[in-house]
């Protein structure tokens, strides 16, 4: 192990009066986790985009050529910072830590870099990870925590799943959304009792949730052309990172299709089980890796038979291990680093579903992107000629129309 | 032309077509399925007007008659939006028009002012546009024009006149300008420059937009360029192989776009013509507003007081004929301009020059120089002269200049002139941008701009004229603009979609101007100094060069960093100043320059040669002067100028050794032939790899070092050309190995690299990890042969052995579970040996150095970046300037990390942080890090390094490399550094 210079731990002290600043990627899925840790009694604040330029401040202090979700999620919490809003002595960012061979596991050191040019040295970020990389005594992540998290996946998955299915066809405006936002209190609320961890009252909540949304599209056909999303997970799912790609299609009358979040969860531990494999990594890891990924794929799967038996009239999230399995044709399941073989096994996905159009979105130059993204295009495409893929970088100074073009020209030929 | 022979869909209606590109607006009119009429012209990014003004001037065609419109192109989207008329995505449009007038085309190019398409017909329609990197197309012909100071016709007329092909990077403008430069200063005629301009341009649509997908059949060529110059057909046509049948250059290639567009609106909203243009004015009132910026000046009180201020730096400026005594010469042959001073013995300037370079500095200084002896021979006795810049060696040896120093000194000297105290100057120039900070009287840190930060003076100007304004009157607009646009700081490629944008958008040219004079010194800031904080800068800043002389960019400058500057009143002449005052610092009895008769009767020839010292196959540019001294530059070693080096003289060098070893391995007869492609990672274990196979009786067959032959090679399947060149380069090795007739080729999958202990894990970069997967999905050829890359753990060799055993008796007769063991085992000695010698050669290297009182350098890279190809031979060019040379794999076995505050996962960049640790331990020892454009995992290792480095009081060089060639930028950097260097220890003594 190399030496770091110190950085700042998050104390048992501070866990009384900090407040935690959490970065947006996931809007739903964000606000339960804030709400899941507020629960345990930390001070959490959910961060919203609005603090002034956040790509000149990522700009400024972040090695230019580092990726594009690296200096959005710096510049969004140096804003934040500087908003007057927070008192300084009093504040933690909390920042997700995976340590793959991908750079994203540098991010936290980015941060903390970044924080000591902007003279927030004294801020402490707390790596929010499932394999011990760091340690900050006053955050720990404990079993019951880690099970309410994933209900707060599952949770936010469902319902981005399904709304995503009302928006384009809601009669009012902004009635899916209303929904979404009820929905999300009422979860919040609803999980503070601790009773409420149960599995039967979980399901019993998927299957309302259900009935609300399908309320939402009554006898509507969901007949608009489908568009989904693949790509390196910040830009794919964060508003901020994709120049509100969602809204964008929407407008332009398409539905936009994104696989959960789940997914990119279940890749992580799979992998745990192939590190295993191929380099005789973590035994132990690898072997509640081995429990653990029957076991997602079952709650996974909950919800799928849910949707396909009561609500036909919703597409149901995929079957994961089904997904990891069309990929094998197509690439190595060792190719691991940043989304890796996830990424073909989502557009296959699409396709296999009959959502032949996809966008898949990175930021410019991510380096597992070159191989898992653009590499695999060309024999996704040769293999099954009704694919329709385009590739949108995005990065500070690439502009929406550029972006918004090449969709549209994907588009023109969408079916 | 009818279009009704082709479909029979568009008799009766008059169809309105409307194409509006980054440049220019395009309109057609279809009646009866008659093409009526069209136009095209530039709109001077005033999009709507234009438009509106263009449909008035038909008002004869359109009047008292129903019709339908759409509108297409780039910068159409906001206008149709804003009207309400139908917009249709342009490459739509193309294909629409194609499939109607020539249906039997397999595939179109089509390249427009600031985009590049190709659309595949045949075998499954497909399309394709630039996406965010944006090199090869009009705008970039015009760039490149004006650097040859030539219109595009005559550059067109030139092209066609061509006897040779120079390799130019086709990705961007920007290293292209980096490899022309050189190819300018060492006088290539502006024929073959030209011409090889369009192959680069053609190299970029063949490489970059097909993406591994073959342009055969019958080739239709759109857009202006294609329609325009002749050259870049000619080039086109040839490296297609195509012949006058499949290559198509239809008369309307300007106005597919529109037609198709016409074509899409039919059977859409009739319209009349009083209506589309109520809609068209309607346009012009909505205007969406991209992030203005604030003002530069509050007022016109602001400006003034900004003007005196910047009037008090001034250095005498006496002209013609009132001085008399010794005087001193100093030349600034820059990369695009020349600028020449004369000075008094109380510096006073008494002559002055500044001009571009057209394309051949010898014939301006002459003139100069003769213009020099006629005016004041009579009154001045010349006591010394310098020459400094790109053209350095060229005029040095050309004019015999008595001096010859690197430019980053002689700015230093001319800003110590003004500013005492300077301890920061800043130089924004035509082509590059320099800076540096002063600390202790010597130079501390030099950065200039790498390959991908333009933004230099030549950007705005070619900006102005592609806006019909001179650079002047272009700044000045800039200077009262209300609310400039925000244009973002990337490359100018980048800037070009901006720009579009804000056009889009409706912004002014006052606020385009003044946006983009913000964007140069935001670039300048934060992409080449990478400044947070303005007093990181320094206190006492000095800017020059001939971009400050726009004052916007000075106050944009001084708006940035908060804090006022010194721009000297010679700003552009900063460099040819601190030559002569360099000079006259060493002020001789009598100059030994050229005398009036001699420059009189110099004739200048260059000639292109190709070297023939090793496969390097520099491309060398001999100058001859006056029909026998010679001059060769190009060259990479002394080689190419004809130098022999005894071995005893030969500092030692760890690249050249690492390069000896890896050749040393010599393949036997075998069986079988398996093919190890020499790039990536390959590098590092080709020692394991090579004894494993060659034991097991294969017969191991490398692809030897890269060339750009090799590179070409394989340019065709690369998928995603934002790869670093290591990588992209894999491609044209398999293609060598298939076509040595390999039985099978080997690329491991390596997750994880050897664990040297060294890190917190010992990842490879995705890249390097993963880069089979990417081979094996993008090259057709890869299925002629068995592609073997098993997912491999070599940390093990009982797991190795097992994994290997696994995959090669599958593949081949005859493998044994304990012979590939004995083979396991065996490479493993092999590679440790390997590595044994050169960290011994490491240690021989250091013992030499100190023997002979030479400089270390630790050229740090990865261990692909021996590649001659990839390196472009720095390492050579290290030892030639006297520097032993070692690598950073050679010294650091030992070397503990330092604390470092990052995350330490990847075993190659664990090495950087060990060798910035040995630098700082060691006095005799600098530390350049060489660092592939694209190199994602670069972003974090060299902030590190850096600081690792400054805090033990290092000098920190960090050198960017691609495709370019361009040896002349990196050897000013380790020319200063050496200049720093000096300067450092005579502080000292």
């Amino acid at each position: 192990m190399t030496q770091k210079s110190t950085y700042v731990k998050f104390t048992e002290e501070m866990k009384k009066d900090y407040t935690i600043i959490i970065p947006t990627m996931l809007p739903i899925h964000f606000n339960f986790i804030a709400n899941v840790l507020r629960t345990k009694g930390y001070k959490v604040d959910f961060l919203e985009f609005t603090d002034g330029n956040i790509r000149e401040a990522g700009l400024k202090y972040v090695h230019n050529d580092t990726c594009y979700p690296a200096l959005l999620l710096t510049g969004q919490m140096i804003n934040a910072l500087k908003s007057g809003r927070y008192d300084l002595d009093k504040v933690a960012l909390l920042m997700t830590q995976t340590g793959g061979g991908c750079r994203a596991s540098n991010y936290i050191y980015l941060i903390r870099k970044a924080l000591k040019r902007a003279g927030f040295e004294k801020v402490p970020v707390i790596s929010l990870n499932f394999g011990a990389m760091e340690d900050h005594p006053g955050f720990k992540i404990t079993l019951p925590l880690v099970y309410k998290m994933l209900y707060c996946a599952l949770y936010g998955d469902l319902i981005m799943l399904l709304s995503n299915q009302t928006r384009p066809y809601e009669k009012t405006e902004g009635e899916t959304d209303k929904l979404v936002r009820a929905w999300t209190d009422r979860l919040m609320e609803d999980m503070r009792n601790p009773k409420n961890i149960k599995y039967s009252h979980i399901k019993k909540n998927y299957h309302l949730i259900a009935e609300d949304f399908a309320k939402i599209l009554g006898d509507t056909p969901r007949d608009k052309v489908k568009v989904g999303i693949v790509g390196e997970i910040y830009v794919k799912f964060s508003p901020l990172g994709n120049n509100n790609l969602e809204k964008f299609l929407l407008d332009e009358g398409v539905e936009p299709v994104m696989p959960g979040f789940m997914d990119f969860a279940i890749f992580c531990v799979y992998n745990g089980i192939q590190d295993y494999l191929y380099y005789k990594k973590k035994p132990v890891k690898a072997l509640g890796c081995k429990f653990l990924y029957p076991y997602l794929l079952g709650k996974q799967n909950d919800i799928r038979q849910m949707l396909i038996k009561d609500f036909p009239q919703f597409m149901p999230p995929a079957d994961f291990d089904e997904t990891r399995r069309r990929v094998m044709d197509y690439i190595d399941l060792g190719a691991k680093m940043g989304e890796g073989w996830l990424l073909p096994a989502e557009m296959l996905e699409l396709a296999s579903e009959g959502i032949t159009n996809i966008i898949c979105t990175q930021p410019f130059g991510c380096l597992p992107n070159h191989i898992a993204g653009k590499g695999m295009m060309k024999q996704i495409k040769e293999r099954n000629p009704e694919v329709n893929i385009v590739a949108v970088d995005y990065d500070p100074s690439a502009t929406a129309i550029n972006q918004e073009n090449r969709i549209k020209l994907m588009l023109s030929n969408a079916k | 032309m009818n279009i009704n022979d082709a479909k029979n869909r568009t008799t009766d209606h008059l169809l309105l077509g409307i194409d509006i590109g980054s440049t220019t607006a395009k309109i057609v009119l279809i009646d009866n399925g008659e093409l009526v009429y069209s136009r095209y012209e530039r709109h001077f990014s005033q999009v709507r007007q234009k438009t509106l003004s263009m449909i008035e001037d038909i008002k004869e065609l359109l009047d008292g008659r129903s019709f339908t419109a759409a509108i297409s192109g780039s910068a159409g989207m906001g206008m149709a939006n804003a009207a309400g008329i139908h917009f249709v995505q342009e490459v739509y449009s193309t294909a629409e028009c194609v499939r109607c007038l020539e249906p039997s085309t397999d595939a179109v190019i089509e390249l427009g002012g600031e985009d590049a398409k190709i659309i595949f017909f045949t075998g499954g329609l497909d399309e394709r546009m630039n996406g965010s990197c944006a090199g090869g197309t009009g705008a970039f012909i015009d760039q490149m024009a004006t650097l040859l100071n030539l219109s595009n016709e005559e550059m067109d007329e030139e092209a066609l006149k061509h006897t040779e092909i120079y390799p130019i990077a086709s990705r961007c403008g920007v290293f292209a300008k980096t490899d022309i430069q050189p190819l300018i200063n060492q006088g290539a005629t502006k024929a073959d420059i030209a011409a090889s301009i369009y192959q680069a341009v053609v190299n970029q649509t063949v490489a970059g937009l097909a993406q591994g997908r073959r342009i055969e059949g019958k080739i239709m060529f759109l857009g202006g360029p294609l329609y325009y110059c002749k050259g870049l057909r000619e080039r086109f046509v040839e490296t297609l192989q195509l012949d006058e049948e499949h290559a198509l250059f239809p008369e309307y290639a300007l106005f597919a776009v529109a037609i198709g567009a016409a074509l899409y609106g039919a059977g859409g909203e009739e319209l009349s013509y009083a209506k589309l243009v109520k809609k068209l004015r309607d346009s012009l009132k909505t205007r969406e507003r991209i992030s203005a910026l604030p003002p530069l000046f509050k007022d016109k009180n602001e400006y003034q007081a900004f003007l005196h201020r910047h009037g008090e730096s001034k250095v005498d400026t006496r002209f013609s004929g009132t001085y008399k005594g010794k005087a001193y010469i100093g030349i600034d042959c820059g990369s695009t301009t020349t600028k020449l001073t004369v000075i008094s013995e109380n510096s006073e300037i008494i002559y002055s020059y500044y001009s571009s370079n057209r394309g051949n500095p010898v014939e301006i200084v002459k003139e100069q120089l003769l213009k020099i002896y006629e005016n004041f021979s009579d009154d001045i006795e010349i006591c010394g002269s310098a020459v400094t810049g790109y053209g350095e060696e060229l005029i040095k040896k050309a004019f015999r200049i008595d001096f010859g120093l690197v430019e980053t000194m002689a700015h230093y000297r001319a800003a110590k002139f003004f500013n005492k105290d300077v301890d920061f100057i800043l130089d924004i120039g035509g082509q590059d941008i320099k800076c540096f900070k002063v600390h202790n009287d010597s130079i501390d840190s030099i950065m200039l701009n790498e390959a991908c930060s333009s933004g230099c003076g030549s950007f705005i100007e070619t900006f102005a004229k592609s806006m019909d304004y001179t650079v002047e009157e272009f700044a000045r607009q800039g200077l009262f603009s209300m609310a400039p646009v925000d244009l973002g700081t990337r490359c100018t490629v980048f800037m070009n979609s901006s720009v579009k944008q804000a056009q889009k958008d409706g912004a002014s040219v006052q606020d385009i101007s003044a946006g983009l004079s913000l964007s140069v010194v935001k670039n300048a800031i934060y992409k080449v100094i990478r400044a947070t904080h303005p007093d990181e800068l320094g206190q006492h800043i000095v800017v020059q060069g001939g971009t400050f002389m726009n004052d916007a960019v000075l106050r944009c400058f001084e708006k940035e960093i908060g804090r006022n500057v010194t721009r000297p009143n010679i700003a552009g002449l900063m460099g040819a100043f601190g030559a002569a005052l360099y000079a006259k610092a060493h002020s001789l009895t009598h100059s030994g320059m050229m005398s009036e008769s001699e420059v009189k009767t110099l004739v200048h020839e260059s000639k292109s040669a190709v070297c023939k010292g090793c496969t390097n196959n520099c491309r060398l540019t001999v100058n001859i002067f006056n029909g026998k001294e010679r001059l060769i530059s190009g060259n990479q070693c002394e080689k190419g100028a004809g130098i022999k080096i005894s071995d005893d003289e030969r500092l030692p060098n760890l690249y050249e050794f690492k390069r000896n070893l890896l050749t040393a391995y010599q393949p036997k007869k075998g069986k079988y032939k398996i093919g190890l492609p020499l790039a990536l990672g390959m590098y590092e274990l080709y020692p394991l790899w090579f004894t494993i196979f060659d034991s097991l009786g294969f017969e191991v067959i490398s692809s030897g070092f890269s060339t750009r032959k090799i590179y070409q090679k394989g340019q065709f399947s690369i998928p995603s050309d934002t790869a670093c060149y290591p990588a992209k380069l894999m491609h044209g090795h398999i293609e060598k190995l298939l076509d040595e007739g390999v039985d099978a080729i080997f690329y491991p999958g390596l997750t994880f690299n050897v664990n040297e202990n060294k890190g917190d894990n010992h990842y490879n970069c995705p890249i390097v990890a993963y880069y089979s997967e990417l081979l094996r999905a993008n090259m057709d050829s890869l299925s002629q042969t068995k592609f073997l890359y098993p997912y491999l753990n070599i940390n093990s060799e009982r797991e190795l052995t097992k994994q290997l055993y696994a995959v090669l008796s599958q593949n081949f007769d005859d493998i044994s579970r304990s012979n590939v063991k004995d083979a396991v085992k065996k490479g493993f000695a092999e590679y440790r040996l390997h590595m044994q010698r050169i960290y011994d050669e490491g240690a021989r290297a250091l013992s030499v150095a100190r023997q002979k009182h030479k400089r270390i350098m630790i050229l740090s890279g990865r261990p692909y970046h021996i590649d001659p190809e990839i390196c472009h031979s720095i390492d050579k060019l290290a030892t030639s300037l006297d520097f032993v040379v070692v690598s950073e794999d050679s010294v650091t076995h030992d070397v503990e990390v330092p604390i470092l505050s990052v995350y330490n996962q990847w075993t190659y960049h664990s090495r950087l942080y060990a060798a910035a640790q040995f630098a700082s331990q060691n006095k005799d020892v600098e530390l350049v890090q060489l660092v592939s454009f694209g190199c994602g995992v670069d972003a974090i290792t060299t902030d590190e390094v850096r600081e690792i480095l400054e805090r033990n009081g290092k000098l920190y060089t960090q050198i960017k490399i691609d495709e370019i060639t361009n040896l002349g930028a990196v050897k000013i950097r380790l020319r200063s550094l050496i200049g720093a260097l000096e300067e450092r220890e005579q502080k000292q003594i």
